[in-house]
């Protein structure tokens, strides 16, 4: 069976992931950085469902979106400031 | 686009599948709203790979296909106005209009400070399996789980569906407390099945009671641990690292509405009636928001609330079965109670608040959690002190102080501001 997969843009990389995934997923697939914490430290999901904020990422312009919280969409804008 | 129902159900978890079900049965129109991107809540999160089990396609099915119910995914409240919501999703925010309200909104994991716990590769250990579901890429990686309660071993059996080897489960309570658990499963057969199922996929990993991981090392990510247990100390490689602590319940909402709280351990559950009635009025709770008390108990409370928000009648033999499976709720607190040292990890200089970069040293000095978060910033950032709120009651550091709205950060699209004014006119919030 083939997996149907999206393409997205995570950091102005051109990506194609597999369909359904969350975007915080795609973002680990494509090894890409999350944020990083007001003292400069890397950081990365700890929760997985929507609660400690460490996934957020600007999603189509609007900032603090949980990537957790996101299925890839086609032609989504994602970025971490990792 | 719906602006008012008779029942709005908050969560699409067992809870509040069951809730809307039953309310939809009665002839109520419902709105079910949940976060999340799809149905199910924690224990039937939709599997990226391996799809949701049968039970839960076909409760899913019951509440968000009845024609009664108008399904909202995605979306979620995030104030409260007297009889009606605030809701946002990811384009807009929009009022909600409701005579009666049921609050399934689950419970999240108790993730205690440890040096090391900020390192990218560590999680909860539910977390571990909800990232997991999601599709995060776990092929070929070396997983230690660690923490406590039989979420562990769903945590444990999801990683390795997922092509991660499980390099062990640390259990923090002693031998004797899991076995004394183990022995009186018998009395719900169900979780006994569950249990023995686990255990046999997950016969070729390393079970150890008593022990505690202590640090998390790595680099820019996690490369290894040390755990502290019956063997001495010993550092295990591994690539991820999961530890959770048990889960605790998720009451911003119900607080916001001014319903009655009471303690569970440090943390606080919210208080109902024999029918799921709040101290508010046509506001009703159901699931591990009212305790922690696992599926069975979600589905049979949400499935009274739901019809006790209808003004059906509520059959004995489901208060019975409500009960029965609370006992079983008092039996897994009791036997994977946190031993004293998992609160001690923490040392002056470990993050407690990982929003704003708060030491434990730093709020050490304050005893109690407002004044450590007017003092300190803790709890003021993006979380809203979900995380180190219940870690800083778990260390003995005071219950949260009251939630404030709005209950996640808002785009300010949202919240006109009479919005935010009127709710924090009228309700009068314990801060
Ligand atoms: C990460 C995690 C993994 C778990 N895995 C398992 C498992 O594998 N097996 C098991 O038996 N138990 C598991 N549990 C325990 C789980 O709590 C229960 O089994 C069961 O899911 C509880 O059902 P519920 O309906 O009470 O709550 P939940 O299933 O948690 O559902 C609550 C829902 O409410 C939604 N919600 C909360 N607040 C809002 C809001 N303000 N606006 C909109 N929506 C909101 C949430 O998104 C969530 O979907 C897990 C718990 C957690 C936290
Ligand atoms: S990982 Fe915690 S909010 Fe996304």
């Amino acid at each position: 069976m083939k997996m149907s997969t999206v393409r997205l843009t995570i950091n102005g990389l051109r990506v194609h992931v597999p369909a359904g995934i969350s975007v915080a997923t795609a973002i680990a697939l494509v090894g890409q950085p999350f944020r990083h914490s007001v003292t400069g430290e890397p950081r990365a999901p700890l929760c997985g469902m929507g609660v400690c904020f460490e996934c957020r990422v600007r999603i189509d312009g609007v900032a603090q979106q949980r990537a957790c919280q996101r299925v890839v969409n086609p032609g989504m804008r994602v970025e971490t400031d990792g | 686009m719906v602006d008012a129902c008779d029942i709005v159900v908050v969560g699409a978890g067992p809870a509040g599948l069951a809730a809307a079900e039953a309310a939809a049965s009665h002839g109520k129109r419902v709105v079910l709203i949940d976060s999340q991107p799809r149905a199910g809540g924690q224990v039937w999160r939709h599997d990226a790979l391996h799809g949701q089990p049968r039970v839960a396609m076909d409760a899913i099915r019951a509440a968000a296909g009845n024609a009664n119910v108008t399904y909202l995914e995605g979306t979620q409240v995030v104030a409260v106005e007297p009889e009606r919501l605030l809701l946002q999703d990811a384009r807009r925010g929009f009022h909600l209009a409701y005579g009666a309200l049921v609050l399934a909104t689950g419970a999240r994991e108790l993730l205690l400070p440890f040096p090391g716990w900020t390192l990218p590769g560590v999680t909860g250990a539910g977390g571990l399996q909800a990232l997991a579901k999601q599709g995060w890429p776990l092929r070929g990686k070396r997983v230690l789980i660690a923490g406590s309660g039989p979420l562990l071993f769903a945590a444990a059996a999801t990683a390795q569906r997922h092509g991660a080897h499980v390099v062990g489960i640390h259990e923090q309570a002693g031998a004797s407390a899991v076995h004394r658990f183990a022995a009186g499963l018998w009395r719900w057969p169900g979780k006994l099945a569950q249990a023995a199922r686990l255990r046999l996929e997950l016969a070729r990993v390393p079970y150890r009671t008593g022990s505690i991981v202590t640090t998390a090392e790595g680099d820019h990510g996690v490369s290894g641990a040390h755990v502290r247990g019956g063997q001495g100390d010993e550092r295990i490689e591994c690539d991820l690292l999961a530890v959770g602590y048990g889960l605790l319940p998720q009451v911003e909402l119900a607080q916001l509405l001014g319903c009655a709280l009471e303690p569970e351990g440090a943390h606080a559950r919210v208080q109902v009636g024999p029918w799921q009635a709040t101290s508010q009025p046509r506001v009703f709770a159901a699931g591990e928001a009212c305790g922690i008390g696992g599926i069975d108990c979600a589905r049979v409370e949400g499935h009274i609330a739901g019809l006790a928000a209808a003004g059906a009648a509520v059959p004995r033999a489901l208060v019975q079965r409500r009960d029965r499976a609370r006992a079983f709720a008092a039996s897994l607190r009791q036997h994977f109670a946190l031993r004293d040292d998992v609160r001690g990890l923490a040392n002056d200089d470990t993050t407690i608040c990982r929003c704003e970069d708060v030491s434990l040293g730093a709020v050490r000095t304050h005893t109690d959690a407002r004044e450590a978060k007017l003092a300190t910033r803790c709890g003021m950032g993006a979380c809203q002190g979900r995380i180190c709120g219940g870690a800083l009651a778990e260390l003995g550091h005071g219950p949260r102080g009251g939630m404030r709205p709005p209950l996640f950060p808002t785009r300010l699209a949202t919240l006109g501001e009479p919005v935010l004014s009127s709710v924090s006119d009228t309700r009068g919030y314990t801060p």
